[in-house]
């Protein structure tokens, strides 16, 4: 609960960054289901290799609005050669910490954004790099430790 | 604005309950097992409790035991009646799917050394049918438990129906009133109840008590905490006297305003329900008057619990929710399960449970918060557009 997230979780909770769709956008990624519990959407607009715009939107905790929200943070104006390398770890690190029974929330984040980027390459039919596979299968047992 | 709404968790502790202890703390300090007149003044306090207690549940002095609380009331009331089943060969246990956890993991050890443990189905509305009570009663049921009021939807069950059942069956009954004493009315007499168990801090006394009752006669508990003769050697440990004769004193005045608090905090959880009904695609848990006076259960769909108690925690209102996140586990709880809501529905659920102490001035800023928070969390909500579609 509120005590146990840090300051900046609080505040990207709060006033999440970047919520929203791109109508137009260039690649759009969807992890996690329902009955989990946390769904996340993330929308890219790419231009010359680069992360012009990013958007979210998110169905879940706190902690899973701020990972999303952080995510985009750490996203955005980047090039692409950064972002797919983007990780969990990244996340929690930017966030200052999450609780240990929250860190599947930043592994969501992660893939959401890796699911937008292998949406970008497969549709351009560019070839995939190194780490960017076809997105989680909406089973969340393997990142929600069952 | 800051509105405590997370009475079914626990209260404030109240004046009257306060005043009655602070004594204990610092002139009858003794130790009620003494021989001493500190001791024995000790002794005195803890008695008058006790008498207190009964006089309200309509029971003996007797049949009160004091423990640490609910759960340790929970625990010792299923083990003592199992046992004292199984030396008659019963080994049949019967209870509810929403039990709390101090009951249902109870049951889940008793299974485990062999005991037979039948849930039954709560149905949409959060209420047992007497007649599935009364169909699954068997020669060898050792026991039915069933809550009184249940902790999270506040639905009231058929309590003396089921007690003047298992009383003309001659099977041994308990109740888990830790949601109603000191909100509802109780009589053990009138009700055919033979085991109840009752928490303090849930009616304005501090935590670290509770109360198990057992009619005289019915049965003989078996100890869970093992030591020196208090309570009549049934559970060892230096009494609590502070926290019991706070607790006496809560649950007198509890009682004492019983009908004035219920007409007034029924009259606030009605505005609340009738104002949170206009959410669209919300959802009220339990039956709408068979519930807790206090008590208030919504889910809204498209949304995630854990989240909306932040948001409104930091508007100011402290409220409770069955969502996993809540949980510390991957499933929603399992209270909103057994009355048939989807995972993903139940993970959106709100309870806020109210006491006299709240007021109208609160509820205003409830029934304008919580509208707005649920909508700025939809709107960032990848699903409620779905929902709203009717996809």
């Amino acid at each position: 609960m509120a005590a146990n997230y840090s300051d900046i979780v609080m505040d990207h909770f709060t006033n999440p960054r970047n919520v929203g769709e791109i109508p137009d956008a260039d690649g759009v990624g969807e992890v996690g289901n329902m009955k989990c519990g946390d769904i996340m959407r993330m929308y890219l607009k790419i231009k010359d290799d680069v992360v012009e715009d990013v958007k979210f939107k998110t169905f879940g905790c706190g902690a899973a609005v701020a990972t999303s929200s952080m995510a985009t943070e750490l996203i955005k104006g980047k090039p692409l050669s950064e972002v797919v390398n983007l990780t969990n770890d990244a996340v929690v690190e930017a966030l200052g910490g999450l609780p240990p029974i929250k860190v599947h929330c930043s592994v969501l984040a992660e893939e959401a954004v890796k699911a937008a980027l292998y949406d970008y390459y497969t549709r351009n039919n560019l070839p995939l790099p190194a780490g960017i596979e076809a997105p989680c299968d909406g089973d969340c047992a393997h990142c929600c430790g069952r | 604005m800051q509105v405590y709404a997370d009475n079914a968790a626990t209260t404030k502790v109240s004046q009257t309950a306060i005043n009655a202890m602070l004594p204990c703390l610092t002139e009858t300090y003794g130790n009620p097992s003494s021989v001493h007149s500190f001791g024995q003044a000790a002794h005195r306090e803890l008695e008058k409790a006790r008498s207190l207690i009964a006089e309200y549940l309509n029971a003996e002095p007797r049949e009160i035991t004091f423990t640490s609380g609910g759960s340790e009331a929970d625990n010792q009331a299923l083990i003592s009646a199992a046992l004292a089943g199984e030396k008659k060969g019963k080994k049949h246990i019967i209870s509810t799917a929403f039990e709390h956890h101090a009951i249902l993991h109870t049951l889940d050890k008793l299974e485990k050394q062999g005991f037979e443990v039948e849930l039954l189905p709560v149905y949409k509305d959060g209420i047992v049918l007497v007649e599935d009570v009364a169909n699954a009663i068997r020669e060898d049921t050792a026991l039915v438990s069933i809550m009184y009021a249940n902790n999270e939807i506040g639905t009231i069950q058929p309590i003396a129906e089921i007690g003047a059942l298992c009383r003309q069956k001659n099977v041994l009954f308990h109740t888990d009133a830790v949601q109603a004493g000191g909100h509802i009315h109780i009589d053990v007499k009138e009700q055919n109840i033979d085991m109840l168990t009752l928490s303090g801090h849930k009616f304005h006394a501090p935590k670290g008590s509770g109360i198990l009752y057992v009619r005289a006669g019915s049965v003989i508990l078996s100890n869970v905490i093992e030591g020196g003769a208090q309570e009549r050697g049934k559970r060892g440990g230096t009494e609590n006297i502070p926290g019991i004769v706070a607790m006496a004193a809560a649950f007198k005045e509890s009682c004492d305003n019983l009908d004035e608090n219920i007409a007034k905090i029924t009259a606030m959880r009605d505005r609340v329900i009738e104002g949170l009904e206009k959410i669209p695609e919300s959802i009220l848990n339990g039956h709408r008057t068979k519930r807790l006076p206090g008590n208030i259960n919504f889910c809204f769909r498209g949304i995630e619990g854990e989240a909306l108690l932040l948001m409104l925690d930091h508007e100011g209102i402290a409220a409770s929710s069955g969502s996993a996140c809540t949980s510390g586990s991957l499933d929603p709880s399992h209270v909103l399960l057994s009355i048939g809501l989807p995972h993903e529905v139940a993970h959106g659920s709100l309870r806020l449970s109210l006491c006299e102490y709240n007021t109208d001035e609160e509820v205003d800023h409830i029934l304008k918060v919580v509208p707005a928070v649920v909508e700025r969390l939809r709107s960032m909500s990848p699903v409620w557009e779905s929902i709203q579609k009717g996809v």
